[in-house]
């Protein structure tokens, strides 16, 4: 028999019992209380008493690398979707081309897709993001999700284990952004087969033996 | 509205035209997470009403002369449908829409942490799908749901919850008939909470006392409505199960 | 006055702000005024001369002009025998150099809704004898509100000004062959607006001081004290012993307005 241990939901305004920890993310104050600001779920790391949000927009952090869409071009400068409340601006300093006045387009055009990183945000919520550091490209081809950016983690899994079961068994590149934006790229069938156990993945990420259920999709047993 | 001669809102046992008591709520049903498109959204029955919200946000904000530097801009909108009411209601905003609107973007900007957000919009759409008497308190409600379930950073959630007079004696939650012919209507906005009073609105006859005792009434239901919305927003991510460590 | 838009008069300098706020904490307001103090107030009858009824009503530097037409028309399909009536706010630019031309915003809306909501409930005017003909032809009131110059307070000083021209309006049967007659006006609504700035609630809010509160509160009373409509605004939140002060403070305020501007005539 399982021990399932359950986390609590909490929704905004709710009371929220440190059990001695210390008070951190996703927690305000009132008279020596403390309140959830999220519908989200109590989670304990190290000393801390922390509200993780069970939905909500990819709010960028720094170093994040994230997969992010060309939405407009200025003769300095790229807009870049990253999947925020805020569009973030793509410099020509910041990209691994020498770019002249004006030929921004000749790179990157509307519609492209980049895998950049976050260099920086700061307190008004303005992000810069960059493409000059290995690693960080135009993507092509293949195909492009999105998920919650609360979903992240889980498809990651831990030390990465859910994403190489997914790569492994499908024989596809994916990148996971931070944002929540996906890219795959393989046979198409088995995009399909990687998309299919991501949404999985999405869908059930609070129930038990998800694990279970995603290696028996992949194999072609379950659906 | 005058009221037909033959309409009896309460009858000879003290009951309403729905078989109420003077302080009993209509059933209320609740249903967060119900649009793929929009980042939050929820769905309320409250009485014979309908209202489906959804939330989109925080999202850059246009026009943008009308940005705020320092927080985000909550920015409800009251619609109606043509056909949620007995006589057809020509689309498009009314002033009644507006004003509903305006008092309900206050409302809400109450509780959420707007100044996370500078410079985007935070808009909530209140579809009417079908109307029966209390859709600004019903919209209010579903709203703080939507929100909610968008993600939004608040500091409580907001119950709206209404009260009358009819024949004479203060009722709460009216429904259509009573909103017809009553004679006052007083619907409220409250933060579970603390009890403070977001939105407030009253028109009709009323002295003193008589608030006193719909205010009552009002107090009194919050608890139970908030406990319906928590109920209701949990339901929507039923179990959470240890993350990381399952299976690994 | 726009959420969400902060033009650069809508910004208060922090030290105006803390000056009204030091102010407020000894007990006092920038223009000497006690808490629950009106402005001045000056009402001018029969300003406009082509409306059927006006008032210009001047509280401390709030200007407001409203004028009453009237028409003949079809009566509402659910009231028969009833007269209509209509009120509409225009915030025209002149009045603020936050005011905008084009048609009434929600702001004009909402003041429009609460000032008609006042003398509706209230029954002020005897819409049953303004019926010519059940069903077919009844006398239309528009009560047009027209901000001259806007200095805070826009709801009490328009509503002060509607009844005020209500009651000094004609109606002009003449024009369509009938008898000239008083606009039967039978009861006295006043609303009363206060605002809570910081913790404190103040009665008639200057700009400034509606600029820095938080929530306000209007109650419309009528000449028994009793309550015709209410209306909160912004978005700051009230206790409801908050609510409970400001309901008092119209009715005993309201009555003064009342005995001075409304009933005595003009």
């Amino acid at each position: 028999m399982e021990v399932r241990k359950y986390r609590e939901i909490v929704v905004p305004g709710e009371e929220v019992d440190l059990q001695g920890l210390n008070p951190g993310f996703g927690l305000y104050a009132d008279k020596g209380k403390f309140y959830s600001i999220y519908l989200g779920v109590k989670t304990v790391r190290g000393p801390y008493m922390n509200i993780v949000p069970l939905s909500g927009k990819y709010i960028p952090k720094k170093d994040d690398k994230v997969i992010g869409k060309i939405i407009d071009i200025a003769p300095t400068h790229w807009v870049v979707d990253i999947n925020a409340p805020y569009f973030a601006p793509l410099h020509v300093n910041d990209v691994p081309w020498k770019v002249e006045f004006g030929d921004t387009a000749k790179y990157l055009n509307i519609g492209d897709t980049i895998l950049a990183k976050v260099s920086n945000v700061n307190e008004v919520k303005q992000v810069w993001i960059t493409m000059k550091e290995p690693g960080l490209r135009k993507l092509e081809g293949g195909q492009i999700i999105k998920i919650s950016p609360t979903k992240v983690a889980r498809v990651i899994g831990k030390k990465g284990s859910m994403i190489n079961l997914i790569k492994e068994s499908t024989q596809c590149r994916i990148y996971v952004g931070q944002n929540g934006v996906i890219w795959i790229h393989g046979a198409p069938e088995n995009i399909m087969l990687a998309i299919k156990a991501i949404r999985l993945i999405e869908r059930e990420a609070h129930t038990w033996g998800l694990t279970d259920k995603v290696r028996s999709l992949l194999s072609g047993e379950g659906d | 509205m005058e009221k037909p001669e033959d309409i009896k809102l309460i009858d000879e046992n003290g009951l309403r035209i729905d078989g109420r008591r003077f302080d009993q709520l209509r059933p209320i049903r609740m249903e967060v997470g119900v649009l793929s498109r929009a980042d939050g959204s929820a769905y309320v029955e409250w009485g014979g009403n309908k209202i489906l919200v959804g939330v989109y946000g925080p999202r850059e904000m246009y026009p943008k002369h009308m940005q705020n530097p320092t927080r985000a801009v909550v920015r409800a909108r009251y619609n109606m449908a043509a056909f949620s009411v007995d006589e057809r209601k020509r689309p498009g905003p009314d002033r009644r829409s507006i004003e509903l609107s305006k008092v309900i973007s206050e409302a809400l900007s109450n509780v959420v942490f707007t100044e996370y957000f500078p410079r985007a919009s935070i808009d909530v759409f209140i579809e009417v799908l079908q109307a029966d008497a209390g859709t600004r308190v019903a919209g209010i409600t579903a709203a703080s749901l939507a929100l909610a379930d968008a993600g939004i950073p608040m500091k409580d959630l907001v119950v709206g919850c209404a009260a009358g007079k009819i024949e004479g004696h203060v009722v709460l939650d009216l429904c259509k008939e009573e909103d017809n012919y009553g004679e006052a209507d007083l619907p409220v906005a409250v933060l579970p909470r603390t009890k403070e009073i977001v939105l407030l609105q009253m028109d009709g006859h009323m002295t003193v006392e008589e608030i006193d005792q719909a205010m009552d009434m009002i107090m009194k239901s919050v608890d139970y409505i908030y406990e319906l919305q928590k109920e209701a927003l949990r339901r929507r991510y039923v179990r959470y199960a240890e993350e990381i460590e399952e299976g690994e | 006055m726009k959420m969400g838009s902060k033009l650069a008069e809508d910004v208060v300098s922090e030290i105006r702000k803390d000056y009204i706020m030091n102010l407020l904490s000894s007990g006092r307001r920038a223009d000497g005024r006690d808490f629950e103090e009106y402005r001045k107030i000056d009402v001018v009858v029969n300003f406009a001369k082509r409306a059927e009824g006006s008032a210009l009503v001047r509280l401390g530097e709030t200007q407001v002009l409203v004028g009453v037409k009237m028409d003949i028309g079809e009566p509402f399909a659910d009231t028969p025998n009833q007269g209509v009536m209509t009120t509409n706010v225009e915030l025209v630019p002149i009045a603020s150099p936050t005011f905008e031309p084009g048609p009434p915003n929600e702001e004009a809306i909402e003041i429009a809704r609460v000032v008609d909501r006042g003398i509706r409930e209230s029954k002020a005017i005897d819409l049953e004898k303004l019926c010519i003909e059940e069903g077919e032809k009844v006398w239309i009131v528009f009560i047009d509100i027209h901000v001259l110059n806007y200095d805070g307070n826009l709801i009490d000083a328009s509503a002060l000004g509607a009844m005020i021209a209500l009651k000094n309006t004609i109606v002009p049967g003449s024009k369509f062959g009938y008898e000239d007659f008083p606009l039967p006006v039978n009861h006295d609504p006043v609303a009363v607006t206060v605002a809570k700035v910081g913790k404190t609630l103040l009665v008639d809010p200057c700009l400034e001081e509606e600029n820095l509160a938080e929530a306000r509160l209007t109650v419309t009373t009528d000449e028994n004290g009793d309550i015709r409509a209410m209306q909160k605004g912004l978005s700051g939140s009230l206790t409801y012993d908050e609510v409970k002060k400001v309901i008092n403070m119209s009715q005993r305020i309201g009555k003064e307005i009342r005995e001075k501007y409304i009933l005595s005539g003009d």
